[in-house]
This record gives structure tokens, sequence and C-alpha cells, in this order.
């Protein structure tokens, strides 16, 4: 039996639905991310588990119990917010033993635990700062503190990171990777970030207008990508359109160049156009040997990115971006010239033709 | 640049001549009871007085009571607004203004007439009731200026948060009003209070309508009889209003709840 299991949960407000028929099963221990654009309904459906919204429809189970319809201070979760929510009125350490002093905690107890909290999250001497003496990235980790130290049955995260700078967002994902793995507690983190849901996560879930579009574990979902949603959300892609030639053979024609996929090809027939997913960085420069397709075109744009060189290549009327490493030669494609590039056939992804 | 700074001194300058003259003025007759001479007998008539001594405390009783009353009607109805009706702001603001557009002496004979000694409720009947009733009308009269301090201060929060961060702590309603609202809206609190206050020290028509022992029918009885008195009242009661809400400030300021410290 799982631990959070979601089943059928469905959420209107007024005609519109912003939940549709979500299942979801989470193990014990499990780090799940709800991976999604704005409004596609990941927050609410994370609101829900924590019981600040009732599904219309649906079951929500935590720990084989029926929580649908239980109050959220009776659910026994943590929750750390986008914007930190620390209480303005209370120090550190009174932020963090809130939620013991609640449960009536002995004192003895409830200043042992806020001290092991503070020595965790590794700001022991901000005890009695208010939190408006601190930076982001201090509040929110006294945040996470917090949602912790009453040893909640699952940890909730609502785009933690979103508000901190690029350099304190890894250090901080980081830790809040390595500190639930310490704890084994079960978590559900949302994000828009596809980098932090696949650097964190157990399992991915990618929602898309209110339903999971896919489940899986990152590399599942980077490199199987079942949709043409997925493919473009999770990372940079080159999207193709494929006319099957031989579908037992997985033969494509790509802009009047054959290419095939080792990949099924979800039922096609011969004749048919699907959608073709290409990752950037599964395209080579040159001719390929017998194993794998080559294309041929000519350079269309060139992007120093640093570490990377991104070449866009023109094919006909389609185009592929190629990115290689900077090997510090100073000589970059040049403009209009013609390419060849190539890839294997198993990095030629069809996806479903919705 | 000079001349922004003569212009900023000299609006400062009007202002406080705008304030103080009235009260040096005030003050300055005051004295003058003996003839040909300054001195304070004014002053120690009026605290000689029992009247006195016993209409402000009734007022300052008062007012102290319809300030808890108002703030537990206010802050939870503001809180609940603000949290799963905003769109019944609108009509709530509507409601909180009407004390200021109905006529104390209007609201006063509705009083009696609804709880007068022959109503189902008679609560003019007895001394006690007539308090509460008075105490209930302050609250009301009070209410334009307590509820937008307190929805300016709940504004100025993230009240949505803040709840269910606390809630997902644990915490129970009471808790989150006391432990979470109350402490970081107080500066809306205490401006409401110190509106109340000088409202409620100062009120005459529903005091002297509903017949209560309270401080304005007494400076009213007084400034119709006498001649120095007033001027004294005045300004001891102007100096006792602010002394009060220095108390209130600072109680206020010192409040601090024992969840603060783990």
């Amino acid at each position: 039996m799982s631990f959070l299991a979601l089943t059928g949960i469905r959420k209107t407000f007024g005609a519109h639905a912003v939940v549709r028929d979500f299942n979801l099963s989470v193990e014990r221990g499990e780090f799940v991310t709800f991976l999604g654009p704005s409004g596609c309904g990941k927050t609410t459906t994370l609101r829900m588990v924590a019981g600040f919204e009732a599904p219309t429809a649906g079951e929500i189970r935590i720990n084989g119990q029926d929580v649908t319809h239980l109050r959220p201070n009776k659910r026994a979760i943590g929750m750390v917010f986008q914007s930190y929510a620390l209480f303005p009125n209370m120090t550190v350490a009174a932020n963090i033993g809130f939620g013991l002093k609640v449960a009536r905690r002995p004192a003895a107890e409830l200043k042992a635990r806020v001290d092991e909290m503070l020595a965790m999250i590794k700001l022991p001497q901000l005890a009695e700062r208010y939190p408006y003496q601190l930076s982001g990235g201090q509040q929110q980790r006294v945040s996470l503190a917090r949602a912790l130290a009453p040893s909640p049955q699952i940890l909730l995260l609502d785009e933690p990171l979103s508000a901190l700078d690029a350099r304190i967002r890894v250090s901080l994902r980081e830790e809040i990777r390595a500190l639930q793995r310490k704890l084994g507690i079960t978590t559900i983190f949302v994000t828009h970030d596809q980098e932090e849901a696949l650097s964190m996560s157990d399992r991915v879930v990618v929602m898309n207008d209110g339903a999971i579009e896919q489940v899986g574990t990152p590399s599942e979902i980077y490199n199987a990508p079942v949709s043409r949603f997925v493919a473009s959300f999770v990372g940079t892609l080159n999207l193709l359109n494929g006319r099957i030639v031989d579908a037992s053979s997985g033969a494509i024609d790509i802009d009047g160049q054959r290419a095939t996929t080792a990949r099924k090809l979800n039922g096609a027939k011969p004749g048919d156009i699907l959608p073709m997913a290409l990752r950037p960085e599964a395209l080579r420069i040159g001719v390929g040997g017998d194993d794998r397709n080559t294309l041929a075109g000519v350079i269309e744009d060139v992007a120093f990115l640093g570490a990377v060189v991104r070449v866009r290549v023109r094919l006909a009327e389609a185009a592929v971006i190629i990115d290689t490493f900077n090997t510090g030669a100073n000589d970059l494609p040049a403009l209009g010239a013609p390419i060849t590039v190539n890839f294997g056939r198993d990095d030629l992804i069809p996806l479903l033709a919705h | 640049m000079k001349s922004g700074k003569f212009a900023a001194w000299a609006a400062m300058i009007l202002g406080v001549a705008y304030f103080l003259a009235p009260l040096i003025a005030t003050f300055e007759f005051s004295l003058r009871m003996r003839r040909g001479e300054y001195s304070f007998d004014a002053y120690r008539v009026v605290l000689a007085s029992g009247n006195f001594r016993d209409s402000f405390f009734y007022s300052t009783v008062l007012a102290f009571v319809t300030i808890i009353v108002g703030v537990l009607v206010v802050v939870p109805t503001a809180y609940w607004v603000q949290l799963r009706l905003p769109k019944l702001r609108g009509l709530v603001e509507f409601i909180t203004l009407l004390p200021l557009v109905v006529p104390a002496i209007v609201l006063v004979f509705g009083y009696i007439k609804l709880y007068g000694s022959s109503s189902i409720l008679p609560l003019t009947a007895t001394s006690l009731g007539a308090d509460a009733l008075l105490m209930f009308g302050y609250v009301g009269l009070g209410l334009p200026y307590m509820y937008r301090s307190v929805e300016t201060a709940l504004r100025s929060i993230d009240v949505r948060t803040l709840t269910e961060a606390a809630e997902s702590q644990g915490a129970g309603i009471f808790t989150i009003l006391f432990h979470i609202i109350l402490p970081n809206i107080r500066s809306g609190i205490l401006s409401g209070a110190f509106l109340t206050f000088a409202i409620v020290i100062g009120e005459f028509t529903f005091a002297s309508l509903l017949d209560r022992p309270a401080f304005g029918p007494y400076l009213q009885l007084i400034g119709a009889s006498k001649a120095y008195e007033p001027s004294a009242l005045a300004i001891i009661a102007f100096a006792l209003t602010w002394a009060c809400m220095g108390l209130i400030q600072l109680f206020g300021s010192g409040v601090r709840f024992s969840v603060d410290k783990p």
C-alpha cells in the first residue's frame, strides 16, 4: 500500500476544472516533484494534499487514513511556502518551535528539538534574530526547519526556491535533497523549473492543463517523453515532423531526408505524420556511421554560450539545434556553410500525435 | 533648495500654531480666575470636585471596555472577510461607515426604542444594562475608525499564507488569531484604540440621553454654568486623555505573547 494515494482527484473553480482525473501513489520516503507551467494545477493539487483546498471529487489517503475532508491542522504535514511565511512577530527559535508549542510538548523537549533543527540548517547563531533580519536563503532554511520540527508525515514544498537568486537556489536545493534523504521523509515538491525537478526527484509528475502528462524518473521523463508537451517542457528540444515510410523498420522521412528510429512508433501507419523529438546534445557534427542517421543542411546561426556552442542548422523547412562543447578553438562554424549532422537511431523519439 | 526648506519650516510652524494657539489661549484663560493675577484656582476647584473624578473614571473604564469589545468584534470580522469572504469587503466597509452617516441622536433613540424598559430586552431598566448599552453604542461609533485601522494593518501582512503556515503547524483558529494575527496588526489595533478612546472620553449625546454619569455630560454641565473651570477642565481632560493614550501605547508595545519564546 502506498504512503500517499491520490485517487480520482478533481478540482473545479466554478465551471473551470483546474485539476482533472489526478491519480498518483507515492511511496514512503519518496521525493516526488510536480512539474509544469503556471496554471497547470500543480500548486492546487499540493494544496489539496495539505488540506487548504477541498477536492471537488476523489480521495486522498495518507498512510492508509482517508484525509480528504480532514482539516489542515489535523493532517500532520509540514509545509514550506514560496514566500517563506515566517511569523514576523517571532524569533527564529520561536518560529521553529511554534508547531511543538501548539502540540504542547514539554519545554525541555521543545528546546532540544529547536536546537537540533537550528544545527541541522546550520544557523544556530541566528536563534534570536527576527525574520526581517535574515536573508532570503536563511529565511527559507528556517521555514524548512519549522516545517520539519514537529516530525510531520509528509513534507510539502510549494516552489520554495523561486524567490531566491540563482546561486542560493542551487545550494539550497542540494541541502533540501540531502536533508530529505537523511530524514527519509515523504516529500512533494512543486516547481516550474525542470532543472530543479530533474536534479532533486525520485519521480517527476509532469502536469499540463490540470492533468498528468507523464509520471516517471527524471531519466525517463528526459529521455523518453511521451508527448510533445513533456518533450518541449523538459529541456531544450528539436521538434520535427516525421512522415512514416516503413513502420516495421522505423524508417521515416524528415524534410525529404531519410532517417530511422529504433523506438516504437505508437501504432502509426505508413504516410502518417508523427511529431519526433531530438535533443540538441544528441546531435554530432559530421557524417555518422551505418548505425546512425545523417542529415544535411546549412548553418543558419551560431550562438556562443560559454561551455556550449549552439548551432542552428536549416534542413529545408525544418531546422535543428545542435549543442556542442566549447573545446577552446577560436573558430566558430561559419554562417551559410553546408554541414552534416548525425544522431543515434535511439535518439529520435516519436511522440504522441496530440 | 533654501526656499524649499523655508516653505517646509513655514508649513510646520503654521501647523503647530494651528493646534497650539487655541490650547495656549484656553490655558491662559484658565489661569485668570483670581482677579489681577494668574493662579491655578480653577484647577484646584475642578480637581477637588468628586463629580470630575467619578465621571472621568467612568468614561475611562468605559473606553477601555469599548476598545476590548471593539477589537474582539472587528479583528475576527476583518480577518475572516480578508481570508474567506473578500467579495463581501465592500458591503462590510459600507456597514462600518454607517455610524458616520446616521446621526448619534438617531442611533440612541433607536437603542432606547429597542432596549427600553417595555422591550423584550430591557437594557435601560438597570444601571448595568444601560452601561452595557452605552458601551455597545460606543463600539458602533468607533467602528469606522477601528475597522479601517485593523483592515489596513491586515492588508500589510500576508494573512492567507501566515494562516496556512500556522495551520500546517497544527494551530487552530484561536491560536492563529491570538498568536499570529493580533501581534502582527498591533499598530493598526493601537491606532483604532486611540481614536475610540478619544471618541468615548468626550462623547455627549449617547451618555446624556441614556442618563449615564460620563465625562461628556459633565463637561457640558460645567461649561454651561461656570466661567474659568471649563477651560481648566478642557486642559486637564486633554492631558489625561494623552496620558491614557500613552499608557495604551506603552501597554500595547510591551505585550509579548508567551509563544514568542520557545
